[in-house]
């Protein structure tokens, strides 16, 4: 697995950087089931807290951002740094810029950075601002590494071959400059001597602010535009056809570019954030129906014609699948934004349910999708081990994301409903334990589906890990490279 | 001149408004005019390309 395999593909002699990216396809996995199982843990402490074990280490309180992180920036990050040096590469037919050190620090840096990280959150070492929980030694590594990521990927479109920069680059480097100016703008702090502990610069509300400029950002840069890059490139490669339409490829990206970055500000509604400041973000926020609906309909009406590979071809379902939940979500996220629907669906499990259709259906299955495609053509295989578990991986995480969405929704809105209801004297009608007692049957639920999630992604974990080391008879066919079959072991 | 400056934030903004406008409307302009169709499309076959 470790060796470098010269890959001279028979029109260039372009030997393009992959043992790194075969490291974080597999980090990709490893980091996923880990992300999932603790979901399941803290999803079961809340419905049994009995689970928390009486011990700091593994409260609910350190160990959700263990499962955020983890999901987010492990999975996810992984999943995106494999796949933008991938994709960058082949097209811009260039070589990494910085070849095989660069790619080998990418991968050691941003790993090291995760660990730091979680192993900070378990012991109790975090600035409590939600997904930039890393104290300041942690944050300034990575920016290091951050900002070499955006010299390697900067510098392979620099030196590139092919004219034109396609699309799924401008939405990779849309990503790695802001969340880089984001992490930044949102981390700026004091250390205390000695402590490993900070005050951060801004306070009251123009830390609110500041936090979910950030926070609403990370949402439309990392698991967003980071993850539409994924979807222009691999979409139109599972599909063996070009995307629907370029030109609506380019205004989708302009117009989310213009939009995302005002949208943090409904993440405020009802606090001490002025109420311009409020409408401006529900305003901006409904406006990215726009961008968000045109991106879908690109991506799906890609298929156009080509329908049928749906139904025999697995992998592609999870991408086509994950732009479904795309466009179900950022559908719903401007609904959540409007005011009134946000007073009642604000501080709800509304909210969770929301984030996991967005996470588990659209990051979570465009990522399934990448790496089923993405496996046998890094490993020189002409075919996946076995289809049939790509689909038994399909349908046991979409119904798992569906117990998730629908339990949430029930339990949220219920929820809501409850905090707000008052009897005809004017008094609360309920008490908020009671409202924690009716969210039970919800909570158990909503574990159930994650225990299926987790369960399809052990299914896509066995499935891939038989395709790296089945032997083949014959030699590989469908490689877009025709590179020579290599002993990559 | 910081003052000077102050005094005219609102203009500033108004002009950083229509300036954004502006802007975007030229990239539409640019990207949905007829006679660029066929070398804007030609882009999406970059990754069926061999090798892509």
């Amino acid at each position: 697995m470790a060796t470098t395999v010269p890959m001279t593909a028979p029109d260039t002699d372009i030997r393009y950087v992959e043992s790194p990216i075969r490291a974080f396809a597999i980090a990709t996995m490893f980091w996923g089931v880990v992300g999932f199982l603790m979901g399941v843990t803290i999803a079961s402490q809340l419905a049994w807290p009995l689970l928390n074990l009486d011990l700091e280490w593994t409260t609910f309180g350190r160990l959700r951002p263990v499962h955020t992180s983890a999901v987010i920036f492990a999975f996810g990050g992984n999943a995106l740094l494999c796949t933008s040096l991938y994709v960058v590469q082949r097209t811009c037919r260039a070589r990494l810029f910085g070849g095989e050190e660069m790619g080998w620090f990418l991968f050691w840096g941003y790993n090291f950075f995760i660990v730091t990280a979680a192993l900070g959150y378990v012991l109790g070492v975090t600035q409590g601002k939600e997904y930039a929980e890393p104290e300041w030694f942690v944050d300034l590594w990575l920016t290091l590494v951050w900002v070499l990521y955006l010299v390697a990927f900067g510098g392979t479109i620099l030196k590139r071959e092919e004219p034109h920069i396609y699309v799924a680059n401008w939405f990779y480097l849309a990503f790695i400059i802001t969340v880089a100016m984001l992490h930044i703008g949102n981390n700026l702090a004091l250390p205390v001597g000695g402590t490993g502990r900070s005050f951060g610069v801004a306070g009251g509300v123009q830390d609110a602010m500041i936090q979910w400029w950030y926070g609403h950002n990370a949402v439309g840069f990392f698991l967003t535009a980071g993850f539409l890059g994924m979807m222009y490139y691999f979409i139109p490669k599972q599909a063996e056809r070009p995307v629907y339409s370029y030109r609506l490829s380019i205004i989708h990206f302009w117009s989310l570019i213009f939009l995302y970055i005002w949208a943090g500000p409904h993440h405020l509604h009802y606090t001490a954030l002025p109420d311009w400041a409020q409408t401006l973000g529900m305003v901006f926020s409904i406006m990215l129906w726009m961008p968000s609906w045109g991106g879908m309909i690109n991506g799906l009406m890609t298929l156009s014609g080509a329908w049928d590979k749906l139904r025999t071809n697995p992998a592609l379902r999870f991408s086509v699948t994950a732009v479904g939940f795309y466009g179900m979500s950022t559908f719903e996220g401007p609904v959540m934004s409007i005011r009134a629907v946000n007073a009642l669906s604000h501080y709800t499990d509304w909210t969770i349910g929301h984030v996991h259709s967005g996470a588990m259906g659209w990051v979570g299955f465009i990522t399934f999708g990448a790496l089923y495609w993405l496996f046998p053509v890094l490993w020189r295989k002409s075919r996946l081990y076995s289809e049939r578990l790509v689909a038994w991986h399909f349908w046991i995480a979409t119904l798992g994301i569906v117990l998730y969405i629908t339990a949430m929704w029930v339990s949220g809105i219920m929820q809501g409903l409850m905090w707000r209801a008052t009897d005809e004297l004017g008094f609360l009608q309920y008490s908020f334990i009671e409202t924690v007692a009716a969210m039970h049957p919800y909570y158990v639920i909503r574990m159930l589906g994650g225990l299926l999630y987790l369960a399809g992604s052990l299914i896509m974990v066995w499935n891939l890990y038989k395709t790296v080391t089945m032997v083949e008879s014959e030699e590989p066919q469908a490689l877009p490279s025709g590179a020579v079959a290599a002993a990559a072991e | 001149m910081i003052d000077e400056l102050a005094r005219h934030h609102g203009v500033f903004a108004t002009l950083w408004v229509v300036w954004f406008f502006v802007l975007f409307s030229g990239i539409l302009v640019w990207v949905l005019l007829p006679s660029r169709k066929r070398e804007l499309e030609s882009h999406a076959q970059i990754p069926l390309r061999k090798d892509g």
